[in-house]
């Protein structure tokens, strides 16, 4: 097998486990939407989240995936010391969009809104949990590729999906902020 | 789709990408941050936060993951169509049913 078709394969692979994973997302995404006026007369969605932030966060996490799609464009050039700049600055926003995630969980912690305080609070961090998770899985891998090995073509297909990995949870988080924080604010 | 190759390789239809996604975010902070300020009911904000949403995922899926680019047959897309399909589902008739669980669960007295 030629190495452009097994590197088809490999991102047609990839691709089906992206959709799967679209599905765990979705199932959370249904859970939370039913769940998420059961309150047990706790804190209301309206009462915990604060936009500004949210926005950050959100942007971000956007800015991330355009220098994530720079770095493969770099790939595609054959610039390999601009793709592993890209990737690092990729890398960086990730960690801040992680560490603003982990600031806005450690406060709902702290006034006691952890996820065994309701349904909706349940439903509310499985779902940006699970979104969490995911990235911080990115940017392990996104470690090892940068620092451990070196830039072979076996690496180019793995950053390619990784980068795909990447858009695709930037899509995730699209939702998140419109349908769980926008529409908990606007007491929807 | 020729054109689609020749846009999508360029720094230029990414910058466009990332400008447009900020401007979808930016309108959709706006209606949720000061909804006061458009004369609108909050099932159309709703509906046009979900467009903003769904034009902003097409914005990523286009322009950053290269959707429209892969060469006949297209089968990234094909599961693609049918993994929506599945997700419509899953969301839809979750909402659809648990809302009539709870209607018909109240108190009728």
């Amino acid at each position: 097998m030629n190495h452009a078709l097994e590197n088809d394969h490999k991102i047609f692979g990839f691709w089906i486990y992206l959709m799967t994973d679209l599905v765990i997302f979705s199932v959370l995404f249904a859970t939370f939407l039913v769940l998420r006026n059961n309150t047990y007369g706790g804190p209301t969605a309206f009462e915990l989240f604060h936009m500004t932030p949210v926005f950050a966060e959100t942007i971000v996490l956007l800015t991330s995936s355009f220098t994530c799609s720079l770095a493969t464009f770099s790939i595609h050039r054959g610039q390999k010391k601009s793709a592993i700049l890209w990737f690092g600055m990729t890398f960086l926003l990730g960690l801040t969009f992680l560490m603003l995630e982990g600031i806005e969980f450690s406060q709902l912690l702290e006034i006691n809104a952890g996820p065994q305080r309701s349904g909706f609070l349940s439903s509310f961090f499985a779902l940006v949990g699970t979104h969490g998770f995911h990235i911080s899985i990115g940017l392990l891998a996104a470690m090892v590729r940068i620092w451990l090995r070196p830039f072979t073509t076996h690496c180019i297909s793995q950053m390619m999906r990784l980068a795909f990995f990447w858009h695709f949870l930037d899509v995730v988080w699209i939702f998140i902020f419109s349908f769980v924080y926008g529409m908990g604010h606007l007491h929807a | 789709m020729e054109w689609g190759i020749y846009m999508h390789n360029t720094i230029g239809s990414r910058s466009f990408g990332f400008v447009a996604s900020l401007l979808l975010t930016l309108t959709a902070f706006l209606l949720i941050e000061r909804p006061a300020f458009f004369p609108l009911d909050m099932p159309t904000i709703i509906a046009l936060l979900l467009f903003l949403a769904v034009c902003q995922a097409l914005v990523q899926s286009i322009f950053f993951l290269h959707i429209l680019q892969e060469k006949k047959p297209r089968w990234n897309l094909i599961i693609f169509g049918s993994t929506i399909c599945i997700i419509l589902l899953i969301v839809l008739f979750s909402i659809w049913i648990m809302h009539h669980l709870n209607y018909n669960m109240m108190p009728h007295h």
